[in-house]
């Protein structure tokens, strides 16, 4: 069944009633299992179970340790393009907002490499703006191209694709796939994203499988919390997740949970989501998808990262810029306009002592030209 | 403590005294790695291929490794035995010896092992030479195909990886032990050193042991205690000591009479 039917028939599912009625006794049972179902997810999401995430935190630690170890991948991010055709009401690069336009040229593109690769990363996300007139398929391969001899792994965060397109830069080197719903809310995807391209929902939610099938080892997903309701976010993108683990077992399927912070455009969440809750949410997914990666951003403030490591995180980002290139000449990366703006500013060194000093080990390769 | 020196285990042209093998992959600091392998003995490490860095120079997990000690690259992340075999090769051109750890894992939910593919890749690389422990589902049956297709040892899960349950797979791990010549190591699941111990106590050769002891909060006490237990389990094996059997050896023999006068 396709994942569009799935989601289709749990959104009719009354979540409001069943929240309610989750009680303390469910919550404890679920904890006590070793097998954590669907509904159970959804009960971890509820309010009953707020009052046990010192709990919840426990198991999500241990769960972690066990199948990922005291081990913290870093990535870094590259925007090469911030060209854009959508109008996301969220986003900085939103074509209706009066920012300066780039693209990295090939040469700027190595230069932002090889002032990367200086700082050990290993693992690197490219990403651009939809805009495929001015960062065409051709474009992004070349891109990939060169990216591939300074990094051992190379994933992409772009506009959708058809399955041949990314078979092309799977082919060129890509080996991950980040693309995120942003909202599972129909109503309220149509509602912020104003024109573009992204106002296809189906077009976008199928697209992690077509990357799993054009043979991308690893497929991560998310909602942008702030957009629709969280429970019904976190749980719909769990239920994407399951669905995509056990569809595609080979693929490496893992996670992001954005928050929605400040960016360009005065854009206020619809929906926040506090640290308590947003912490509740993280634990809640690690107990029902132990394998599964859980992927942090620098969108999230450095003391509160710091924090998260021990439950359950398994990459983060380091040293991140989200403005085009910037690499290369940092102190003027940041008078421009960031696609949303960075909360953890420390950098790739320093981010890689409070790893240690969290007693986790920083890893920066994990990934081969297999 | 008296350790039988004539008791050695023999994989491929090497020949090892201790028979506790660490995998690194989940150590919150590389550079405990190397006083693990001290307070433990080990002699064998299994280090992933497609974590080892070149290009980081004196933090490349490889440089934690002491010289005396034979690093095993394992082929993580292959899904099928083309992957598996290319790893194996890279690695083999990377200056990582002639061991080789053959790993086939193609569903990311349990992590188990494809017997199949693992037997495939496993024919190949003995065919071009390299000393080759494969990782698989006990099964005594792949067991001797893996005999026969050049392995240099095999090595049975214990329960799932990182699952720390010990010997769910009993049973199945002592038809692999009556049904091989290969040295047999017990690898993944193995959660406390009594779990260890029991393996050696059923006639395992070796045990792999990594989560247990990378993630233990005292990890070089950790690798002491599997390197003990492992070795308590060796000496009582091959003591002959009275163990569990399945099948009752009475004090008063039902037979006896017959010996009798």
């Amino acid at each position: 069944m396709p994942f569009n039917d799935v989601l289709k028939e749990w959104e009719d599912f009354p979540f409001e009633s069943f929240i309610r009625s989750v009680k303390k006794e469910n919550i404890r049972r679920i904890l006590n299992s070793d097998r954590i179902q669907l509904l159970d997810f959804l009960s971890l999401l509820s309010n009953s179970a707020t009052e046990y995430l010192e709990e919840m935190a426990q198991k999500a630690h241990y769960l972690t340790l066990q199948h990922f170890g005291r081990v913290i991948q870093l990535y870094i991010p590259l925007y090469i393009s911030n060209y854009c055709t959508n109008e996301c009401a969220y986003c900085g690069f939103n074509m209706q907002n009066k920012i300066g336009r780039k693209k990295l040229s090939l040469e700027e593109i190595e230069q932002n490499a090889v002032e990367i690769a200086h700082h050990r990363m290993r693992h690197i996300l490219l990403l651009t703006g939809e805009a495929p007139k001015i960062t065409p398929l051709p474009y992004l391969k070349e891109a990939v191209l060169i990216l591939k001899k300074y990094f051992a792994s190379v994933s992409i965060e772009i506009f959708p694709m058809l399955e041949e397109e990314y078979k092309i830069l799977k082919e060129a080197g890509v080996d991950g796939l980040t693309i995120y719903q942003e909202t599972y809310d129909r109503l309220i995807y149509d509602r912020v994203h104003l024109s573009g391209r992204k106002k296809d929902f189906l077009y976008r939610l199928e697209a992690p499988e077509r990357g799993a099938r054009a043979g991308f080892r690893s497929v991560n997903i998310g909602p942008l919390f702030g957009l629709g309701d969280p429970i019904r976010e976190a749980f719909f993108a769990g239920l994407h997740a399951d669905y995509l683990q056990r569809k595609y077992p080979e693929i490496e399927v893992s996670i992001s949970l954005p928050r929605l912070n400040e960016a360009e455009g005065n854009f206020k969440a619809l929906h926040p989501l506090d640290d308590r809750h947003y912490v509740q949410t993280l634990l809640a997914f690690r107990l029902f998808l132990p394998r599964v990666g859980i992927t942090l951003s620098t969108r999230e403030k450095g003391d509160f990262r710091d924090s998260l490591i021990p439950l359950g995180i398994t990459r983060m980002s380091a040293g991140s810029l989200t403005t085009v290139g910037g690499y290369e000449n940092r102190n003027g990366a940041l008078k421009e306009t960031p696609q949303f703006e960075i909360q953890d500013h420390r950098s790739i060194e320093e981010i890689i002592e409070v790893i240690k000093s969290k007693g986790y080990e920083p890893v920066f390769k994990d990934w081969d030209n297999f | 403590m008296n350790k039988p020196d004539t008791d050695v285990l023999k994989i491929g042209n090497k020949i090892f005294h201790n028979r506790l093998i660490i995998g690194t992959g989940k150590f919150s600091a590389n550079h405990l790695i190397p006083a693990v392998i001290e307070a433990s003995g080990s002699e064998m490490v299994t280090v992933a291929l497609r974590r080892m860095d070149f290009q980081a120079g004196e933090e490349n997990i490889l440089n934690f490794i002491p010289k005396n000690v034979i690093v095993v690259p394992n082929t993580s992340g292959a899904r099928n035995a083309d992957e598996a075999i290319r790893i194996a090769r890279l690695a083999r051109e990377l200056g990582c010896g002639d061991f080789v750890k053959i790993e086939v894992i193609h569903e990311m939910k349990y992590l188990m092992p494809d017997n199949e593919e693992t037997l495939k890749a496993t024919a190949a690389l003995a065919k071009e030479g390299f000393v080759v422990l494969p990782y698989v589902q006990p099964d005594p049956i792949i067991a001797r195909r893996l005999e026969d297709a050049g392995a240099s040892a095999v090595m049975p899960l214990g329960s799932p990886i990182g699952s720390g349950r010990g010997l769910k797979a009993r049973d199945f791990i002592e038809m692999v032990l009556e049904n091989t010549n290969l040295p047999v190591i017990v690898d993944a699941g193995i959660g406390k050193p009594s779990h260890a111990a029991e393996s050696m106590e059923l006639g395992a050769d070796a045990v792999l042991v990594n989560t247990a002891i990378a993630t233990a909060e005292d990890p070089v006490s950790a690798g002491r205690a599997f390197a003990l237990a492992i070795q308590a389990g060796r000496i009582a094996f091959i003591s002959g000591m009275m163990m569990e059997r399945k099948t009752a050896s009475p004090s008063s023999p039902l037979t006896g009479f017959l010996n009798e006068h």
